[in-house]
């Protein structure tokens, strides 16, 4: 790859215009002729057998067209799709959009009214009288696990599936308990990772319009293709007859990849009907009935020399599904199995994953996936093991870690590491952050009994990215393949349109997307226009998740314009009349090689267009389409450096400094890649110091607000100072390995790091996330009073 | 995000609008009255409150504005905090006043929102109540059998209730001037937009190294405003010295019945309670 002028440029987003300007289409700016308007009746128990409906009062309701319940359409609702059983007996409860016998979390739609108006909707869903027979509700994930109380009575056991991994039985590494017995030290530490609400910004809508031949839906999804595959399988509706258009989509960070109960029943109440209906979620039943993320219970073991080399680490997770199984939701766990070990070269791992039910919202993909929670564990493992050494937690991790001449390296969980450079990445980090100075301020605190102590957190990472080689899904029982699809077309212009199955929603694509193709073909940045998110304008695709737009979408883009080149020099070596072999392509021109004759892309395009002098046999048509399926995963990585303040009156966390130096390989747009780096650092600072979807006893979401879910702003997070290294992927051409869940894996072992490196002098050993004022002061409290030795 | 239908009345004068809450009261309606509308509006809309009328005061002539009256300053209900926020005549005199309402929420919701709306809803957590309260405001009702005064240490009754009767409108407060006083608001959240955790408003009066007086509200630390008494006491005739204020500010939770929520148990308030107790009076100091 040479490097020209578009790869690397730092454009600005040429999709922000018309959001800036409030010419946005989201899902509900979509108004239809005769639409009619849905409100979810929801059940306020988390779990109880419904007894009877009583739907008269709001069907008589004035505008109210139509009071469906989970009787009327159980013949026709089918079972929402989980397409990843990670286990041949993974056991999964039915899973109606609308409950018909029993509910199993507090926000289950229970019944759906159809109305003239949301206001009349809305107006009918206090008539409807919905009997209720309470049943025992089990919440806590290790309570779930022991299975006195059932999270559905349908099911004998909370347990979905045992997921194992074990580097002796897979032949990566050596045995475990091996390790764990002829351990010189071992550390042992259950850490638990915090139920959170993905809250986008635009609460997710649906409308669909049942007339003419086809249903076409548009909805806030990130999954337009995966959402017409399983709404037809779903439904029982012919595929070619469903047709789904993610317009502009307001955030996702995984909470949109789903095939949701709303979407569902807007097509039910369509089909009912027979008229177009619209679905707007409040933000409320967002937080509610929105999928979860995160919420895992971590039972670790790591075994090392004194030294400080890892000698092995088992992991023992409880996963909390919720009370359902969504799309991906048994898989995400899976997906951080192979993250444990992160950058360092363990000889021996072990991990073994329990999926639980219990009677709240389900959980699924959450910006990472199971990659920040596994991020999380091993660098506080790291910490935990340097303290335990008097060791510095950097030195730790040098010792541990793959050099960059080691690549390309198979790691104890079976992945290979194409390339990186962790020693690069962590003394740049070292010198931003200055470290040394902060170490002498942090001595200098604790000498003086400062009430405002310091901590420096530290954490590396590394993370599979660009979700996936097709074959390792298959391995994983994941129920599709990980290609993306590309078209690249030429108009008779020379303007270029680009049509992609990686449908955006924030990230920026159709900015990069013009600049791959600007770059590739040497057309103007703004001649080249990016569709995407309508499946029948992308046709195919697999969508856009796992930071795999780029190493993945994008390649596809690359192979589709190179095909378009191949085609074009056919039609230059012939207008030129020169051998297709001389035909050289430059910048937008082919050249005839050893001559000053050429001609430029846009010419190739009028000629190919009228088509009055094509070779012989030559269809006149340079459009290509290309299918990237990836070989390997592409693994950023980076070092992450918080100089954390700890104010030991109050329990107050704030941020002095923040440094992170990413390596995501080749850039293309480097404004895109710091703007992912930020908003994946406020997520990821989010769930160490803020964020926590919290229920009552009764399970009822205590957190169904923005007044108590709390998500920082701008005013709450601190100045970043970002740098990169650049070492270049080698699993795509263009040497790129995707940014979008950096900043969110890496940021919450540094931050929670750092907090407890300000305070373990006082004798805190740990505290729960969100490390909240309260919990830091009682976590001071309680260590006052064992003396500081627990 | 859909209210209930309801009626709406938009009164041109404050004897207009009792009529109206007189004739809804004998119709059994349940009236409300909107001021600014942050608190009302959203529990509306997430139907937590359901008035069959709503009668909006935000046409009513002379609600709005801040007056020198003398010794004092009348404060119009209807007086948005951005402006209690800004005031040169605030600002001089009873700056305490200005330094809670510019913590509270946003800047939309500064401009929208009004100290009278406020304070008659009375939110425990909100934060003017308590500022309020270590001024010794005296609150303006006008009601059916005319104007009455309540004095601030009556007004406030209970979690979202106060003094203000059923068919009667908050017209305005009338606050001493404290013109001199040193103060200080010291609100504690966990993010920036956030209603207090606890807060503490502090307005001292220093004479030559000594605390002549001391009037101390905390927020947040019962279901109503509280004064500070036995810190008053404590500060009050002693040092204007670091170790005194702590000393005085460990009294700060005596008397409190704070509770206990996802920001923090009630423990960790009445401690939150003395810490921040001591930096309001520090800060009050200019220490």
């Amino acid at each position: 790859m040479t490097a020209t002028a578009e790869i690397g440029k730092a454009r600005l987003r040429k999709e922000d215009r018309h959001l800036v300007t409030g010419r946005s289409r989201f899902t509900d700016n979509m108004v239809l002729p005769g639409m009619l308007h849905l409100a979810m009746v929801r059940s306020p128990y988390a779990h109880a057998k419904i007894t009877a409906i009583d739907t008269a009062a709001a069907k008589s309701s004035p505008g109210v067209m139509a009071v469906l319940t989970g009787a009327d359409v159980a013949g026709e609702q089918g079972s929402l799709p989980n397409a990843w059983p990670i286990t041949p007996d993974q056991k999964a409860p039915a899973h109606g959009a609308i409950a018909v016998e029993e509910v199993a979390f507090a926000g289950e739609v229970v019944a759906v009214i159809v109305a003239r108006s949301a206001a009349a909707a809305r107006d009918a869903v206090e008539l409807v009288d919905v009997s209720y027979e309470e049943l025992p509700v089990v919440m806590d994930l290790e309570e779930a696990f022991t299975d006195k109380v059932l999270a559905h009575t349908a099911l004998e056991s909370n347990l979905s599936a045992t997921w194992v991994f074990d580097s002796a039985e897979a032949g990566t590494g050596s045995s475990v308990q091996d390790a764990i017995d002829n351990a010189e030290v071992l550390i042992e530490r259950t850490l638990y990772q915090q139920r959170l609400i993905p809250a986008f910004m635009e609460p997710r809508s649906t409308v669909v319009d049942p007339t003419g031949e086809q249903i076409t839906m548009w909805s806030a999804t990130q999954i337009p293709h995966i959402l017409r595959l399983m709404l037809a399988l779903t439904l029982g509706i012919p595929e070619s007859k469903v047709r789904v258009i993610a317009p502009d989509v307001g955030g996702g960070f995984g909470g949109k990849l789903q095939v949701t109960p709303e979407e569902v029943i807007t097509v039910l109440a369509a089909r009912h009907t027979g008229k177009p209906c619209k679905y707007t979620e409040t933000r409320s039943e967002s937080l509610q009935a929105g999928h979860h993320g995160r919420a895992q219970v971590q039972r670790l073991k790591l075994s090392a020399r004194k030294d400080g080399t890892v000698t092995g680490l088992s992991v023992n997770l409880l996963a909390d599904m919720g009370a359902y199984l969504g799309l991906v939701t048994s898989g995400i766990p899976i997906l951080g199995a192979f993250m444990y070990n992160s950058i360092y070269k363990f000889p021996a791992y072990r991990f073994e994953c329990h999926n639980i039910f219990t009677n709240k919202t389900w959980t699924d993909a959450y910006r990472g996936a199971g990659r920040p929670e596994a991020t999380f564990a091993i660098e506080r493992m790291m910490d935990e093991l340097a303290t335990e050494l008097g060791m510095d937690p950097l030195a730790v991790r040098e010792k541990n870690w793959i050099r960059h001449e080691e690549f390309p390296f198979t790691t104890v969980a079976g992945l290979e590491y194409d390339t990186g450079n962790y020693e690069a990445a962590t003394a740049k980090a070292v010198d931003l952050f200055d470290y040394q100075g902060l170490r002498a301020e942090q001595k200098r605190r604790r000498d003086a009994n400062d009430p405002v102590q310091l901590g420096i957190g530290v954490s590396t990472f590394t993370e599979m990215c660009g979700l996936a080689p097709s074959r390792v899904l298959g391995s994983l029982s994941y129920g599709a393949g990980g290609w993306e699809h590309a078209q690249v077309r030429v108009l008779p212009t020379g303007n270029i349109e680009v049509v992609t199955g990686s449908s955006a929603h924030g990230q920026g694509h159709e900015t990069a997307w013009s600049q791959l193709v600007a770059d590739r073909l040497g057309v103007p940045f703004e001649n080249v226009e990016v569709l995407h998110g309508d499946t029948q304008i992308s046709q195919r695709g697999l969508d856009t998740y796992g930071s795999r737009s780029l190493t993945v979408g994008g390649m596809a883009v690359l192979a589709a314009a190179d095909k378009v080149i191949e085609k074009a020099k056919v039609v230059a070596a012939h207008l030129m009349e020169a051998s297709e072999a001389d035909i050289e392509f430059a910048a937008g021109s082919f050249t005839v090689k050893g001559t000053d004759q050429s001609t430029t892309l846009g010419e190739i395009a009028l000629a190919t267009f009228a088509a009055h002098n094509l070779p012989d046999g030559f269809e006149p048509n340079l459009d290509s389409d290309a299918t990237f399926d990836p070989v390997n995963f592409s693994y950023p990585h980076g070092t992450h450096l918080a100089a954390i303040e700890v104010d030991t009156e109050t329990g107050h966390v704030g941020i002095l400094k923040y440094v992170c130096v990413d390596d995501v390989g080749v850039v293309v747009n480097p404004l895109l890649v710091e703007g992912q780096v930020h908003g994946g650092l406020a997520q990821g600072i989010a769930q160490a110091l803020y964020e926590e979807a919290a229920y009552d006893d009764a399970g009822t979401l205590v957190t169904g607000s923005f007044v108590d879910y709390l998500v920082p702003s701008a005013p709450d997070l601190p100045h970043y100072i970002t740098g990169r290294t650049e070492t270049p992927a080698t699993s795509n051409q263009l040497g790129a390995k995707g940014v979008g869940e950096a900043g969110t894996i890496a940021s919450t072992p540094a931050i929670v790091n750092g907090v407890l490196d300000a305070v373990r002098h006082l004798g805190v050993r740990d505290i729960k996330m969100p490390c909240t004022p309260s919990r830091v002061w009682h976590a001071l409290q309680d260590a006052k009073t064992t003396g500081g030795v627990q | 995000m859909i209210p209930s239908a309801f009626d709406y009345a938009a009164p041109s004068t404050v004897e207009e609008a009792l009529g109206l809450l007189a004739a809804a009261d004998a119709a059994g309606d349940d009236v409300k009255l909107l001021a600014g509308g942050q608190s009302l509006l959203p529990v509306m809309k997430l139907r937590l409150a359901d008035p069959s009328m709503v009668v909006d005061l935000g046409r009513v002539a002379g609600l709005s504005g801040v007056t020198d009256d003398g010794d004092s300053l009348l404060i119009g209900a209807m007086t948005p905090h951005h402006v209690v926020a800004t005031d040169p005549l605030i600002a001089r005199h009873v700056p305490l006043l200005a330094q809670a309402a510019a913590t509270v929420a946003d800047p939309q919701v500064r401009h929208r929102g009004t100290f009278g709306g406020a304070l008659v809803h009375a939110d425990p957590a909100g934060d003017l109540p308590a500022p309020v309260l270590a001024t010794g405001a005296t609150f303006m009702i006008a009601g059916p059998g005319g104007q009455r005064t309540v004095d601030a240490a009556d007004f406030f009754e209970g979690y979202f209730t106060t003094a203000v009767a059923e068919g009667e409108i908050l017209t305005a407060i009338r606050v001493p001037k404290y013109t001199g006083w040193g103060s200080h608001y010291e609100k504690f959240t966990r993010v920036a937009q956030q209603w207090s955790i606890v807060a503490v408003a502090a307005q001292v009066r220093v004479e030559g190294g000594t605390i002549a007086e001391a009037r101390i509200g905390l927020t947040n630390m019962a279901s109503t405003p509280l004064r500070a008494t036995a810190v008053e006491a404590a500060l009050a005739g002693g040092a204007a010295t670091a170790d005194a204020i702590a000393a005085a500010a460990a009294h700060a939770a005596e008397g409190t019945d704070p509770a206990s929520d996802l920001n923090g148990d009630a423990a960790y308030r009445a401690h939150l309670a003395q810490v921040l107790t001591k930096r309001a009076v520090l800060a009050a100091v200019g220490l």
